[in-house]
C-alpha cells in the first residue's frame, strides 16, 4: 500500500471541514469517541450542527476562538492507500502554516465554493502549490447543491482557474464538482450530475499516479552519519548512511564524493535487513564504498556524469516566517540544506511577489512575515544543490535566526546567482 | 510496482532518518522507554538506524513503581539484546525526595508525577534530545505537534508558538537547558504500528493479547485490580478476557474485552474498531477535553 501524502487549505466557509470530516468519517478514520466529544462541545456552544473543525482544531486556543491557527495532520486509509493530510487555514496569515504543509504534499486540494467561483484565496493556494512543487491539484467545486448541480457553473469556474493555472506551474490539473454535506462525488459518483464524466474524488486519490513523481534519474544521496562500529565482527566497516533524495543507486555504481572530488565505486548497500540490490528515494540506507575515502555528514555522494550544482552563490524563491524580524539585504542567518548547515548573508532581494496577482514589486527592500520573495544568497561554504523544480529535496533550505534559534524561511533554489 | 515502497517502508525511512538526524546533531539524546508497544517500536527503528554500531544513546525509562511485570522483565530482556545502556528515573524517587507529593484516595493516580521525574532527569543528565513515541493520531494535541518539539529551560511546550516544520529539514538548535523532544512515530497510526509489529515479527509484551485478568469497572474502563488501586465501596471485581491497547501506569491503563490472541486477531480487531486507543483506555486523558494539552504544556511525554 502506497503513501499520499495531501494538502488542503481553506476556511470554515468553503466547507473544507465537511470534506475532510466526510472522507475520514466514511473511511472510518473517525471513532466514535472523537465524535461524541465534537457533538458535546457543539451543543455546548449552542451550536444547531456538528462542528467537523473541531476534529482538528485541538488546541485549546483554536477551541476558544473557533479559528484553526496551525497545521493539523489527519490520517485515513482505504484498502488501496494510506493518505496523510496536511490541513491548514486558509486566510493570509496563515501562508507560512500553508507552505509548511504543502512542503511535502504530492497532492494539493483546494476548494472553492460554487456559488462564489474563485475568490482571492483559492488563487492564492494554488499558486502556493504551484511554488511548492506540488505535483498534482484537486480543484473541488463544493456547494453544488446549492447552484442545483448546474453544469455550466462548474465549466465556468473551470474555464476561469484554467486561464489562471496557465501562469502557473501546474503539471496535473484535475476538476471535480462535489458535494461535501451531501456525499456528492466525494466517495461515490454523484447521480445528481450525471454530466460529470470523471471519477469522485476517493476514487481519483485512490488511482493518481505518483510512484514516477520522484526523481530517479539524478542520484542524490547526502550522507548524514557514518557508521563506524569498530567491533571485532564488523572490524572495518564503514557505512555512510542517509536518505536517497534522487536517482537509484546500485552495488557496482561508480560514484564521486562532493566536495573532495574523490571517486570510488559502490560496493554494498547496506540496511540490517540484509544488503539491497537498489536504493531510491525515500530509502534509508548504508552505502560501503570500494575504497577507503575521506567522507563526512554534509557530503554528497552521486555520479561523476551527474553532478548537482555547486556552489556558494545562490538564488532562491524565499517564504520568510518570522513575526518579530524582517529579511533584508544584509541579513546573516544560519541555513540547513540537506545535511549541512552553514550560515548565509542576504546579498541581494530582487522583487517581492504579490501572491494574490503574482505581481512582482522590484521595489521592495524587505520581506516581513508570510511575504515571499527572490533574493540572492552567499554562503560561508558550498552547497550541492539542484533546482527546487527539479528535486523538492536538493532544491530546499531553511533559514534559521542564529539570536532566536527560531526558522525564520524557507528556500527554494533557482540556481546559481547570474 | 517498481520503485515504490510500501506505506509501512516509507514511514520506517522517515522515522529513521529523524533518528540519524538527532545523533548527527545533539550531544546527549535519550530514548524514551516505556515498555509499550510504540517504545518497542522506536527500539526496533532505532536498531535498525545505527546497525552494524550500537545505539548511541541510552535508553531511559521513567517508571511510576506501578508497572505490569511483565511490562519489566521484557525491557530488561529487550535492553540486554542489543546491549544498550538503561536509565531509571525513578517516581518514587522523586517522591522520597520531596519533589512531588503522593496523590491520595481511590483514584490517586502516578501519571501526573511522572513529568516532574522525566525534567529532573532530562535536568540532572543533561539531555538535550529526547525520542518519545508519541503519534499525532492519537491525540487532538498530538495532531499540532512537531517532530522536532522545542521545550525551554522549564520543559514546557508553547502550542502557540512552534517553529514551522517543512521538508524533511529540522530544526534541533536549542540553548544549553534547552532541550527538544522528538518523535519519529508523528505519522504513524495505531494501526500502521500493529501492521510493522506483524511485519517485522517484533517481540511485544503478552498483556497486549487476549489473556484472563481480574478486573473492575470505572467510568467505562476496566482496570486490573492489583496492589496500585484502591476499589470504592461499589466497584466489583471480576474475572474477564482482556487484553492492554495501551501500556501505561497501571493505576490508570485501562484494558479492552478482547479475545484477540494474536497479532493477526489484534489487527482485525484494531481495524474494526470505532474508539480511539487514548479514549478507550486512558483515564488520564479523560479529565477534560485540553487535559492532554495542558500535561504537554507542563512538559509530558
Amino acid at each position: 500500500m502506497e503513501l499520499l501524502r495531501l494538502a488542503t487549505a481553506g476556511s470554515v466557509d468553503d466547507g473544507k471541514s465537511t470534506l475532510i470530516g466526510r472522507l475520514l468519517y466514511d473511511s472510518k478514520a473517525i471513532f466514535e469517541d472523537q465524535l461524541e466529544a465534537v457533538e458535546r462541545t457543539s451543543r455546548q456552544r449552542g451550536d444547531d450542527y456538528v462542528d467537523l473543525a473541531l476534529l482538528t482544531d485541538g488546541l485549546r486556543a483554536e477551541r476558544e476562538q473557533g479559528i484553526t491557527i496551525d497545521v493539523a495532520y489527519r490520517y485515513f486509509a482505504t484498502p488501496k492507500r494510506k493518505f496523510i493530510i496536511a490541513d491548514t487555514p486558509g486566510h493570509i496569515q496563515y501562508t507560512r502554516n500553508m507552505v509548511t504543509g504543502a512542503s511535502t504534499a504530492n497532492l494539493a486540494l483546494v476548494l472553492v465554493d460554487a456559488r462564489n467561483g474563485l475568490v482571492e484565496q483559492s488563487r492564492r493556494h494554488a499558486f502556493i502549490a504551484s511554488l511548492l512543487r506540488i505535483p498534482h491539484l484537486v480543484l473541488c467545486v463544493n456547494k453544488m447543491d446549492l447552484v442545483g448541480y448546474d453544469q455550466d457553473v462548474f465549466e465556468a469556474i473551470k474555464a476561469e482557474f484554467r486561464e489562471f493555472a496557465a501562469r502557473l506551474d501546474i503539471a496535473d490539473l484535475t476538476f471535480i464538482p462535489i458535494s461535501a454535506l451531501h456525499g456528492d462525488n466525494v466517495v461515490d459518483r454523484s447521480a445528481n450530475m450525471p454530466w460529470y464524466e470523471g471519477t469522485s474524488l476517493l476514487h481519483h486519490l485512490e488511482e493518481v499516479h505518483i510512484a514516477s513523481d520522484r526523481n530517479l534519474i539524478d542520484v542524490r544521496f547526502p550522507v548524514q552519519y557514518v557508521l563506524r562500529p569498530k567491533s571485532d565482527e564488523h572490524h572495518d566497516y564503514r557505512g555512510y548512511a542517509g536518505t536517497m533524495a534522487g536517482g537509484v543507486l546500485k552495488p557496482g555504481d561508480d560514484i564521486v564524493a562532493l566536495p573532495s572530488g574523490f571517486t570510488s565505486r559502490v560496493a554494498r548497500i547496506d540496511t540490517i535487513d540484509g544488503p539491497v540490490d537498489e536504493a531510491y528515494g525515500p530509502m534509508a540506507v548504508s552505502v560501503l564504498l570500494e575504497d577507503d575515502i575521506d567522507i563526512s555528514r554534509g557530503d554528497m555522494i552521486c555520479r561523476p556524469q551527474n553532478r548537482p550544482e555547486t556552489g556558494q552563490d545562490v538564488d532562491a524563491t524565499v517564504c520568510w516566517m518570522s513575526e518579530s524580524s524582517i529579511l533584508a539585504p544584509g541579513a546573516k542567518l544560519a541555513l540547513k540544506h540537506t545535511t549541512r548547515s552553514v550560515r548565509a548573508l542576504v546579498k541581494d532581494l530582487h522583487y517581492r511577489l504579490d501572491i494574490n496577482t503574482l505581481h512582482r514589486d522590484e521595489d521592495a527592500n524587505e520581506l516581513t512575515l508570510n511575504e515571499i520573495g527572490r533574493v540572492s544568497l552567499r554562503t560561508t561554504a558550498p552547497l550541492f544543490y539542484d533546482e527546487y523544480r527539479r528535486n523538492r529535496t536538493t532544491g530546499s533550505f531553511i533559514l534559521v535566526d542564529e539570536a532566536t534559534n527560531e526558522t525564520v524561511g524557507a528556500g527554494m533554489i533557482l540556481g546559481p546567482t547570474t | 510496482m517498481h520503485y515504490e515502497l510500501s506505506h509501512l517502508r516509507a514511514l520506517e525511512a522517515e522515522a529513521i532518518h529523524i533518528m540519524r538526524e538527532v545523533a548527527a546533531e545533539f550531544e546527549r539524546p535519550v530514548l524514551l522507554f516505556s515498555g509499550g508497544k510504540d517504545s518497542i517500536v522506536m527500539l526496533r527503528l532505532a536498531e535498525k538506524a545505527f546497525w552494524p554500531c550500537p545505539l548511541p544513546f541510552p535508553v531511559m525509562h521513567v517508571d511510576t513503581g506501578h508497572n505490569f511485570d511483565e511490562v519489566l522483565a521484557f525491557r530488561d530482556q529487550r535492553v540486554d539484546e542489543l546491549g544498550a545502556r538503561l536509565v531509571v528515573a525513578s517516581v518514587q524517587e522523586s517522591i522520597d525526595r520531596g519533589r512531588v507529593r503522593e496523590e491520595t484516595g481511590p483514584r490517586a493516580s502516578r501519571n501526573r508525577l511522572q513529568t516532574t521525574t522525566l525534567l529532573d532527569a532530562i535536568e540532572e543528565h543533561e539531555f538535550d534530545a529526547a525520542f518519545g513515541g508519541a503519534r499525532r493520531d492519537e491525540e487532538k494535541a498530538r495532531a499540532k505537534e512537531r517532530v522536532f518539539s522545542f521545550r525551554d529551560e522549564f520543559g514546557q511546550w508553547d502550542p502557540k508558538n512552534q517553529r514551522p516544520e517543512l521538508w524533511s529539514l529540522y530544526n534541533g538548535r536549542h540553548r544549553k537547558g534547552e532541550h527538544i523532544r522528538v518523535f519519529p512515530l508523528s505519522n504513524w497510526t495505531e494501526l500502521d504500528i500493529w501492521q510493522y509489529i506483524a511485519e517485522e515479527g517484533v517481540e511485544i509484551p503478552s498483556i497486549y493479547y487476549a489473556h484472563r485478568r481480574e478486573v473492575f469497572r470505572r467510568d467505562g474502563m476496566l482496570l486490573a485490580v492489583g496492589p496500585y488501586v484502591t476499589l470504592a465501596d461499589d466497584e466489583e471485581p471480576f474475572e474477564a478476557v482482556v487484553r492492554y491497547r495501551t501500556v501505561g501506569d497501571a493505576s490508570c491503563t485501562g484494558a479492552v474485552e478482547s479475545s484477540a490472541d494474536t497479532i493477526d486477531k489484534v489487527i482485525a480487531e484494531v481495524a474494526a474498531t470505532r474508539i480511539t486507543e487514548r479514549g478507550a483506555t486512558r483515564a488520564d486523558d479523560r479529565v477534560s477535553e485540553a487535559a492532554m494539552e495542558d500535561r504537554k504544556r507542563e512538559g509530558y511525554f
